[in-house]
């Protein structure tokens, strides 16, 4: 057991854990954020998707002690339910849900996509979400949905 | 995430149940909806508090099908109030009604209708209440927001008119009339109530439930369904550190830590340190088609009208589906407690009151020792780990008494040890007539169960393991017209000589269950893609081919929407596109769904891209058309990936499939470029439910599309590049 300083979603914290644990246990065990999802533990899926200094990362694969001064980002950053930020707000206005439990995933992934590419083109959209896998099906609307984000962003209205 | 676990609550929500034997009948009972039949009374869905609050009770499952805001729009619309002013309770062995599975798509048939009415007649009741209160007649009263009102401007609202028991009355069979006025939930895309939660990171999943107390457990699964257990070394486990306990209980064994990622550490330790006798227990066979017609079927004629012609063109064919996951994206989840001898499960079971039972013969205690709350999980597409996984929690919660357990399953165990989607082998022949009608039909469906739900203790993975096993029951099939593996196996084709036979498989080689659609998904599959080779065979357009054959106008509607919508006749191919189409009505009783799609084929990579999906769905009347449309554009891309990539692979001894490497599934490169769902209202019809109904269509469209696009006629899935490459 040890203790580690983190930063996130721009608050700093200390948690006590072993070194070995992934960021995405002590994300939701220790910080009690539940945007990031256990899926496979492997790497594979995207459903634990948070960003380290602006770097999509799936964080089960990332051991805590490596995170350093890294910033972490999950979703509960980007906004709540009463103040949804952009990309949350698409996602509501084109229903890009159902079960919904990798959509926190596909939201980070795509906030490191408009962050560095915001006029993305549709093409840049489906091949940057590609590490997420979605099993109800919404696929079309989560696309739509980043692409109205992005839309929403590039006319300055947030 | 809050959670209501104040005990006196759950009691007291159990009392008002009990009590209600005493009550006096309203009325004789008759033909109710049928959640009514354990569930007669009115405050058993609608319950209405001196504060105004309304609280909703359902005994279905939100299971990300968007059931709790389709629910709540039936109820506001028939009580005249804003759905934002209701609260809806879901499934709950304490607090709702007992409506069993929500599955089949059977939630809006079942618990939409039973709540339509329930509501009705809690107007009527309330209208009553008000014009004797008011001493007014009923008719003089206009209801708004909540409350009656009348000229003279005095109110009674409902928390005024119910002081006590006055819902406490059994429901009557005739339906109430229509709310006066004009409905303004029904029929609208009202945003879903779950959504806003489940993108900002709010509590929203079994999996974030966080308790006092709470400790987290990990299971160690023997390799595979039939090894034995030699010797296992708890020793070096236990000096791990937060280690609580290591629990060994015959085959299962599990431990439970103070945290989770040293649960799983020491899960892995554990199962280091086993060692397992793993004999090769499991048939290998070339292929599908030879492993399911090597087991015992019990063969049932579910249809055999007019007599067998053989004059004409004879035309057959047999059709496969391999082993098939559900695959949930987050891993089967629960937590458990035990405290003073009474269990508190929560968890994402698609039936909580028939999971009590099982619960309760698993732990030998009486069901009401037992309480199942619904608390959603990641999408289960039918009969996934959800129940297998509240089976661990309680036995480990029984080990560790008095401390919440949360179990969560680990990606290998999710994809290896939940119940699969049945392999199965249809063959059919048919004869055409000179004026290319089909004259004669015979269809073979070869199938394991599609239903080994609990129900039962054996129906429960751990069940299986522990020192005194439970055995499973042995599966039946459902009866027809629902069917299980033969649902959907008779044609919904004017088919004046015919004969269908289900042959039902009990014993099967590898745990299988129920997976969205059941036997539907395949037997449309086949019928469909026959149906195209008919029409080939014929040289009929495959649309005018099965217009041919069509009687139901419903059918007929959604079939010319889907082809116009397309644009099938004025289709230009193009080198290396094609187009497909298929049609079925599911289970023959509920949603018909039409889809034509157009696919472009790779031969040299193997790879099938959809390129444009169009669909026409009736499912009777829509309450909410995103949420339909958001249901069917989500089956038509699961079923592509069913059909396009998913195969389970085991050898001799051991599922190999046990990962997205091994099991991988539909990414964002693959899915369609263009999906339009075009849905046909029937206001005043019967709810015909929509979460099933594009899993067979597109399987069939998509290889009839493939077929149009290279020639390639490929009857077993799937449709992957292998075996496109190899075909």
């Amino acid at each position: 057991m040890s203790t580690y300083r983190l930063q996130v979603n721009g608050k700093p914290h200390a948690v006590d854990t072993d070194p070995d644990t992934p960021l995405l246990y002590v994300l939701r065990n220790e910080l009690e954020l539940n945007g990031a999802k256990f899926g496979c533990g492997l790497g594979q899926c995207g459903s634990c998707t948070v960003l380290l200094d602006g770097q999509a990362a799936m964080s089960c694969m990332v051991p805590v002690s490596v995170v350093g001064a890294r910033k972490v980002r999950t979703v509960e950053g980007l906004g709540d339910a009463r103040t949804p930020g952009v990309l949350q707000q698409a996602f509501i206005d084109e229903q890009a849900a159902q079960c919904g439990y990798c959509i926190a995933g596909m939201i980070m992934q795509a906030t490191a996509l408009l962050e560095k590419t915001p006029a993305p083109t549709d093409a840049q959209i489906r091949a940057h979400m590609a590490p997420n896998l979605c099993r109800c099906g919404t696929h079309m609307r989560i696309l739509r949905a980043v692409r109205r984000a992005a839309d929403v962003l590039a006319g300055g209205k947030r | 995430m809050s959670i209501d676990t104040d005990r006196r609550h759950f009691l007291a929500a159990g009392g008002a149940l009990t009590l209600s034997f005493a009550m006096p009948a309203w009325s004789a009972p008759g033909e109710l909806p049928k959640s009514f039949d354990k569930n007669p009374w009115l405050d058993a869905w609608i319950r209405i508090d001196a504060d105004e609050r309304i609280t909703v009770f359902t005994g279905k499952a939100e299971l990300g099908q968007g059931i709790k805001t389709a629910l709540l729009q039936i109820v506001a619309d028939e009580l005249r109030i804003a759905p934002s002013r209701l609260t809806l309770v879901t499934a709950d062995t304490a607090r709702t009604p007992d409506e069993g599975m929500t599955a089949g798509s059977n939630s809006m048939k079942d618990s939409g209708t039973a709540l339509r009415h329930a509501a009705g007649q809690v107007r009527m009741r309330l209208t009553e209440l008000a014009a004797t209160r008011l001493a007014l007649p009923a008719s003089s009263l206009a209801l708004k927001d909540g409350a009656f009102v009348a000229l003279d401007g005095r109110r009674a609202s409902f928390g005024q008119l119910v002081t006590g028991q006055e819902l406490h009355v059994r429901a009557t069979p005739e339906p109430a009339p229509p709310a006066p006025g004009v409905r303004t939930a029904i029929g609208k895309s009202l945003p879903r109530i779950d959504i806003p939660a489940k993108v900002t990171g709010g509590g929203a999943y079994v999996q974030d439930l966080r308790l006092p107390g709470m400790v987290h457990a990990r299971v160690v699964r023997p390799p595979s369904q039939a090894a034995r257990l030699l010797a296992v070394d708890d020793a070096a486990t236990l000096r791990l550190p937060g280690i609580l306990k290591v629990v060994r209980d015959g085959r299962f064994l599990a431990v439970i830590a103070d945290g989770e990622y040293r649960a799983v550490k020491a899960a892995a330790a554990l199962a280091r340190a086993t060692r397992w006798e793993t004999p090769a227990a499991l048939p290998v066979h070339p292929t599908i088609a030879d492993l399911v017609r090597a087991q015992p079927s019990e063969p049932t004629t579910i249809l055999d009208q007019g007599a067998r012609v053989k004059d004409g063109r004879h035309v057959e064919a047999t059709y496969t589906r391999p082993f098939q996951l559900h695959a949930s994206i987050g891993p089967s989840c629960a937590v458990a407690r035990l405290v003073d001898g009474r269990y508190t499960v929560w968890t994402h079971s698609q039936g909580v009151f028939p999971l009590r039972g099982a619960l309760a013969e698993l732990l030998a205690v009486k069901i009401d020792a037992i309480r199942c709350i619904h608390v959603e999980g990641s999408g289960c597409y039918g009969h996934n780990g959800a129940d297998d996984v509240a089976a661990d929690a309680v036995l480990l919660a029984r080990a560790l008494p008095g401390r919440p357990v949360r179990v969560q399953w680990m990606r290998e165990e999710e994809h290896g040890w939940e119940p699969f989607g049945a392999a199965m082998v249809a063959q059919v022949a048919a004869t055409l007539d000179a004026d290319g009608r089909i004259a004669d039909w015979q269809y073979d469906v070869f199938t394991p169960p599609h239903n080994t739900r609990p129900g039962k203790a054996g129906n429960l993975l751990a069940a299986t393991h522990l020192a005194r096993p439970f055995t499973p029951p042995v599966p039946k099939p459902s009866p027809q017209p629902e069917g299980s593996g033969d649902r959907n196996a008779i044609p919904y084709y004017r088919l004046p000589n015919a004969r269908v036979t289900h042959h039902f498989q009990p014993k099967a080689v590898i745990r299988t269950s129920a997976m969205r659609g059941l036997g539907a998904y395949c037997n449309v599959f086949a019928i469909e893609s026959f149906m195209d080779e008919l029409a080939r065979a014929a040289q009929v357009d495959p649309v005018a081919f099965r217009l041919r054959h069509l009687e139901d106008p419903r059918a007929i509607e959604v079939v010319k929407l889907a082809a116009s919508k397309f644009g099938w006749d004025g289709y230009k191919k193009v080198s290396r596109r094609g187009r497909g189409f298929a049609f079925a009505r599911y289970k023959n009783l509920a949603s018909y769904c039409a889809l034509a799609v157009e696919v472009e084929v790779a031969r040299e990579t193997g790879l099938v891209r959809i390129t444009r999906a169009v669909s026409a769905v009736d499912c009777g009347e829509i309450v909410n058309p995103d949420g339909v449309r958001n249901q069917i554009e989500g089956g038509v891309i699961q079923s592509s990936s069913w059909t396009l990539l998913e195969q389970v692979r085991f050898d001799a001894t051991r599922v190999l499939t046990v990962d997205w490497a091994s099991y991988p599934i539909l990414r964002f490169g693959q899915v369609p470029e263009k999906l339009e769902v075009h849905l046909i209202d029937r206001p005043g019809q019967p709810f015909l439910g929509t979460g099933e109904a594009a899993q067979g269509p597109a399987a069939a469209a998509i290889a009839n599309a493939v077929f149009d696009a290279c020639g390639l006629r490929l009857r077993d899935l799937p449709l992957d590049r292998a075996r496109m490459r190899k075909a």
